[in-house]
């Protein structure tokens, strides 16, 4: 009886457990602040680099397309052209095409476990590393498609996108492995936020009689806008800083051209290509070109991100 | 009478079939490629497996007909994950306690939250970029420049947002009561964590972590410049401070490559990428879905 009395007395927690648990808890709290530090060593680091070359060229750099290493021009126009072009006409070929495979699996055209096999099947080619779908690019996708770009050529040749003979490796051709790349993203997400929207408005459209379409085009699609949104928003950013499979097919040529069929650069495929090899002002002007791409696909995901809380369902 | 009946020629009848017909057509733009693809780097890549494969060095390219094996770039890519691994998953499960656990939606942890978002928006070569700028250039390791543990901090940026996000999530769903539970008996906080919610959330924890580091080993763009490329075998712990191979750089530099046996090689070394990567995904999915099975009951 003594014995359990002092048992209880001495009921306070011993000071090393209590040290042990803010030891624990100020630990996950710097580990935590970790990404905080990466995110912000990033920005300045790759900005304190490219001092030397922004300070030397300023703005200008952003508008020059002369990448000279022997006579120490650098300009990255057409590299950053080149990354515009590629994402956004990528990004205009996905769109139609993932949202209409979206609707298409989560509409009952055919039996649910068929849909559930495309839709996890197209999760799993997001896993596809992008050197792969490089390789896979230059062996069978460019010796596919060669006889479709001289036609395009010959018939389309008065549009300036078509204007020059068509190249092995050209922007198109990367244009269109970004579309294979972004196909996964975009659908999967189009889909989820299209599973998101309650089966009570589909209910009411029809029972107003609403046809199929007409309930998918006035009811369905604009409740699921901002979620397929912020999805074209991340494959953007993610088209931004593709590197692999675009510089593999790309063609890596700084000489400027408005012509989808000549050989073009990215930001990304130029940093992959002479980062290794460069020294002096090159290196700074890379870090610069490095700057800009950060600083655009930041923006495109904050801005998803902004959309994303903004506007998300409220049902 | 008639209006009940389904009429064929009703102009909505008419476009409902138009783009339900479209709407097909895109599934199978979009999906054909991608069937067409996987089947393609299985048998094209299937086809060049030999048991030198595993064991041999990569010839260097030139006129050798023989390119010999993948041995180095196969170990570097499990070295240099293991690497990502070993500094991702401590921090980003810590950093992923202290969202879940402890903060209480203040602005720092809105902040973090918002920036493992960011973080993971990054595009991979400026991951890359920046472990040049901050170790290679500086040759701070012990001076060495390229080197195997510099690719795998690379690839532990990368893996970084989605450590903290699954660990930051699977918390979550763990119920209250387990907690009000184990600090009612007097558990200190991190007891609880350690010994209640963290193992309750093990499986969806583990998942994303697996699927994080499945997305690490294919990287190439962040190891270009930080792990380099070799040729050689790896031999002992001291060649972590050198230029170390992996199968994702070696795609590249041997698709590169005018010569057909490095060609082949490069086929060869994506088949076994692209096969591992598949099968983790699969394998965790499967397990997802049993987990939620088994829950549900």
């Amino acid at each position: 009886m003594e014995e359990k009395l002092t048992l209880f007395k001495n009921r306070k927690r011993f000071g090393i457990e209590k040290n042990i648990d803010i030891i624990f808890k100020n630990t996950a709290l710097v580990l935590s602040s970790f990404v905080a530090i990466i995110l912000l060593g990033i920005i300045l680091v790759v900005f304190f680099q490219s001092f030397e070359s922004f300070s030397r060229y300023g703005l200008k750099f952003l508008v020059t397309s002369e990448w000279n290493p022997v006579k120490d021009e650098y300009g990255a126009f057409t590299a950053i052209y080149g990354t515009l072009v590629t994402s956004f006409l990528s990004l205009l070929i996905t769109i139609p095409l993932g949202v209409g495979t979206a609707i298409f699996i989560t509409e009952d055209f055919v039996p649910k476990f068929v849909r559930e096999i495309i839709g996890s099947f197209v999760e799993l080619l997001a896993a596809i590393p992008s050197v792969v779908l490089g390789l896979w690019a230059i062996f069978v996708m460019e010796p596919f498609f060669r006889a479709f770009f001289v036609f395009l050529h010959n018939f389309f040749g008065w549009i300036p996108l078509f204007s020059t003979e068509p190249t092995g490796r050209n922007s198109l051709l990367a244009i269109l492995i970004l579309v294979v790349m972004l196909l996964p993203i975009v659908t999967s997400i189009a889909r989820d936020s299209l599973n998101q929207v309650p089966k009570k408005l589909r209910n009411a459209a029809y029972g107003i009689g609403a046809s199929r379409w007409k309930t998918i085009f006035s009811v369905i699609l604009p409740a699921a806008l901002s979620g397929i949104m912020a999805g074209v928003l991340l494959a953007l950013g993610r088209a931004m800083g593709e590197t692999m499979a675009v510089t593999m097919i790309i063609g890596n040529s700084n000489a400027f051209s408005w012509s989808l069929l000549s050989p073009g650069y990215t930001i990304s495929s130029m940093l992959a290509n002479q980062f290794g090899e460069a020294d002096g002002s090159q290196v700074s002007s890379l870090f610069y070109a490095a700057f800009v791409l950060m600083i655009l696909s930041l923006v495109v995901n904050i801005f998803a991100q902004w959309l994303v809380k903004k506007f998300s369902l409220k049902y | 009478m008639n209006s009940l009946y389904y009429q064929k020629r009703l102009s909505r009848n008419i476009g409902d079939k138009f783009f339900t017909s479209l709407s097909i057509i895109c599934a199978l733009i979009a999906i054909l490629p991608l069937i067409f693809l996987v089947t393609y780097i299985l048998i094209k890549g299937g086809s060049q497996i030999t048991p030198e494969l595993f064991t041999l060095e990569p010839n260097p390219p030139g006129d050798d007909l023989d390119a010999g094996g993948i041995n180095p770039a196969l170990i570097g890519t499990l070295i240099i994950t293991t690497i990502a691994s070993i500094i991702a998953i401590p921090v980003g499960v810590g950093g992923g306690i202290y969202l879940a656990e402890y903060s209480k939606g203040g602005a720092f942890s809105r902040f973090i939250r918002f920036g493992v978002n960011v973080l993971a928006g990054v595009p991979s070569i400026i991951a890359g970029v920046f472990i040049y700028a901050l170790i290679v250039s500086t040759k701070i390791l012990f001076g060495s420049m390229y080197s195997g543990l510099a690719g795998g901090m690379a690839l532990s940026i990368l893996m970084l947002p989605t450590v903290i996000k699954t660990t930051d999530e699977g918390l979550k769903l763990v119920p209250n009561e387990l907690r009000y539970a184990s600090l009612g008996v007097g558990a200190s906080m991190y007891t609880t964590i350690l010994r209640v919610t963290l193992p309750s959330a093990f499986r969806s924890i583990a998942t994303g972590v697996v699927l994080g580091i499945a997305r690490a080993a294919g990287e190439t763009a962040p190891l270009i410049f930080t792990a380099l490329f070799s040729y050689y075998y790896i031999t002992g712990f001291g060649d972590l401070f050198y230029e170390m191979g992996s199968l994702a750089v070696l795609i590249y530099n041997f698709a590169l490559e005018p010569y057909d046996a490095q060609n082949k090689l490069a086929w060869a070394a994506s088949f076994i990428l692209v096969l591992s990567i598949l099968s983790v995904n699969i394998f965790s999915r499967i397990l997802a879905a049993f987990t939620e099975k088994t829950k549900r009951v």
